[in-house]
């Protein structure tokens, strides 16, 4: 058991993220009877303290600042260190967000000390953190301990439980200022543009139909398109089709990607490379359609289709719509 | 200007899974006989940010970095081969088995040694662990900036502008040099050498250091002093198998799976 564990939120747009809610409940499993710390950092982040300790912070550390509007790996860096001195816990964990994936490694460097990136099982032996992540592309597993202090990693997306919200749960809530020292700022954010979704976000999707690079053109997403409108999904992309500019980056499935764990993850004219699975093998059903029945989406999925995709794809949407009618 | 890129040997990933191995006693990889080892994809991107720089600046100067065995200098001769000036092996039997904390003081000891860097850059992550540490790590240990996963990469009166990738979108950030940059697929496609480069490529120096070299020895490069350890590797089973859906014509097998995902209420 941990004596304590410092979780590292991120708030958006107004409303505390999934994956620190995930990490809470984590963090309550793995602490039993100790404290969880809950870090809010950012601008107008204070008032998700309260949705923190009813997932299961006892202690919840508000650095709410203007000059924190925007990630920045040096004002958070020094936000961090802060926290991680007021917390003073044994374990932090951040989020394997665009946040966790820059500021976990120099927080732990700063502190001379190791970090477990992109976990997605957690288990404490003794008071020690053991994190099991992907490596080899999604090939393998690997099981890593950090023998430094803190111990620090980051946590993969739908890979934790969370707790059970309960908003009579009580706990405290420090504000710290954030102080920042303009001078020791050297990164400048010049400019941030979003890629919005329409519809259904992806990594949220509980459906999600992906096409690949054996479609052969951008032309012939449209049965993808169809297809997802269709049963209410998000579209999803192979890296080929992204690198070829088919589709936009956001819509990347796999290690460089998205995470996505849907009920249903149709994968259409995807070969099934390990780093395109390392981003959907959570998915609780995979379908896959593919002209070459020894591609490896067939080793992951539950049901197969064995054809070319111009064959099946509108057949399909017509069968599913009458399904979903019927 | 002086750019470093660091480069790392790293087993083809590009082998069918099927024939991906690991011992399980030494918690190591096991490559499939024949395939030779490569320079980690994101690395070769790296080479390619730093040689559309060297493009747009003729006088810069950049100096490929590898750690690891002797055989790592291949990697080194291929982005010689791209274009980069010089190579520094890095190879020492303290360089086995070093956690991410140890690879990026080794790589940033050398990197101050070489002097007058401006620039390093990294991939966002090693094909092989997929970690993503070591960039950061070389940054705050010679106590630089570091710009992560960046899609663009552009360097104008001392300041680095680079396009990070996001989840959701894409940001522009700046800082002064020297600072650290990794790299990501979407820079786009690392150029080919030509043959006459890969001959120039072969007459191009590569500098060997070893831990003594660079003033390091068992007290930092030890087991004792690592802050990560590998427990155990092992490669995950899945007991999925796959029911391929039967008809004679395309739409009866569309008709069939239609079928099957409505009776698993998955639709
Ligand atoms: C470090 C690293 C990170 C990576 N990260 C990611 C990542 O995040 N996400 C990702 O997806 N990939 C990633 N990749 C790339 C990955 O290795 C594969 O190259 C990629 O996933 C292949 O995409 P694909 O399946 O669309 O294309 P291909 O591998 O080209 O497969 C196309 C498939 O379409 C099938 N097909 C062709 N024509 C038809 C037809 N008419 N009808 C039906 N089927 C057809 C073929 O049989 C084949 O199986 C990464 C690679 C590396 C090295």
């Amino acid at each position: 058991m941990a004596s304590s564990i410092l979780v590292v939120g991120e708030v958006e747009e107004g409303r505390l993220a999934t994956i620190t809610a995930e990490m809470l409940g984590a963090a309550r499993r793995l602490s039993g009877d100790g404290t969880v710390t809950c870090a809010l950092i950012g601008s107008g982040v204070e008032a998700s303290g309260q949705a923190a300790i009813a997932l299961g912070a006892d202690e919840v550390i508000v650095v709410d600042d203007a000059a924190l509007a925007e990630y920045n790996t040096d004002t958070y860096l020094q936000a961090m260190l802060k926290v991680a001195e007021q917390a003073s816990a044994p374990i932090i964990l951040f989020g394997q967000t665009d946040m966790g994936r820059d500021l976990a490694p120099r927080l732990a460097f700063r502190l001379d000390t190791g970090v477990i990136m992109d976990t997605i099982e957690l288990a404490m032996d003794g008071d020690r953190l053991q994190g099991t992540r992907p490596c080899y592309g999604g090939n393998a597993r690997a099981i890593n301990v950090v023998r430094g202090d803190p111990q620090i990693a980051t946590v993969r997306a739908k890979s934790q439980d969370l707790a059970a919200e309960d908003s009579s749960r009580q706990g405290t809530v420090t504000k710290i200022d954030a102080a920042i020292d303009q001078s020791a700022v050297r990164v400048k954010v010049i400019e941030r543009s979003g890629v919005s979704a329409e519809g259904v976000r992806l990594e949220d999707a509980d459906v999600v139909v992906s096409g690949g690079r054996g479609l052969g053109g951008p032309e012939n997403f449209d049965v993808i398109e169809d297809l997802a409108s269709a049963l209410g999904a998000a579209v999803g992309a192979s890296r080929a089709v992204c690198d070829l500019e088919w589709r936009p980056v956001s819509e990347q499935v796999g290690l460089t990607g998205k995470v996505v764990s849907p009920t249903l993850y149709i994968a259409v004219a995807i070969s099934g490379a390990s780093q395109h699975m390392a981003g959907c093998s959570g998915s609780k059903n995979i379908v896959a359609i593919n002209k070459d029945a020894d591609a490896n989406i067939f080793k992951a999925a539950r049901f197969g289709i064995v054809e070319d995709f111009a064959k099946v794809m509108t057949p399909l949407i017509e069968a599913v719509k009458q399904e979903k009618g019927g | 200007m002086h750019i470093v890129v660091c480069v790392k040997q790293v087993p083809d990933w590009d082998i069918p899974p099927s024939s991906f191995k690991i011992d399980e006693a030494l918690n190591q990889v096991v490559p499939p006989p024949g395939v030779a080892a490569v320079p980690s994809q994101f690395d070769t991107i790296g080479v390619e940010a730093a040689m559309r720089l060297k493009d747009e600046a003729p006088d810069t100067k950049v100096t490929i970095m590898s750690m690891g065995a002797e055989s790592a200098r291949d990697v080194i001769k291929h982005s010689l081969a791209m274009g980069a000036d010089e190579g520094v092996l890095l190879t020492d039997a303290l360089f086995e088995n070093l956690d991410w904390y140890q690879i990026s003081l080794v790589l940033s000891t050398a990197i101050k040694k070489l002097e007058g860097v401006d620039l390093v850059v990294c991939g966002r992550q090693a094909v092989d662990w997929d970690m993503g540490v070591a960039g950061s790590g070389i940054a705050e240990m010679l106590d630089w900036p570091a710009l992560t996963i960046g899609k663009q990469v552009k360097v104008s009166d001392g300041t680095l502008s680079v396009e990070r990738v996001l989840m959701d979108g894409f940001e522009t950030v700046e800082a002064p040099l020297p600072a650290v940059v990794t790299v990501s697929n979407e820079l786009g496609e690392p150029r080919y050498p030509k043959l006459q480069q890969i001959m120039q490529a072969a007459k191009k120096q590569v500098t060997i250091w070893a831990a003594a070299d660079l003033g390091l020895d068992d007290s930092q490069l030890g087991a004792g002093a690592r802050k990560l350890t590998l427990e155990k590797l092992y490669v995950p089973v899945s007991n999925v198998e796959c029911e391929f859906m039967e008809g004679d014509t395309p739409e009866e097998m569309a008709q069939n799976l239609a079928k099957k995902l409505a009776e698993a209420k998955l639709i």
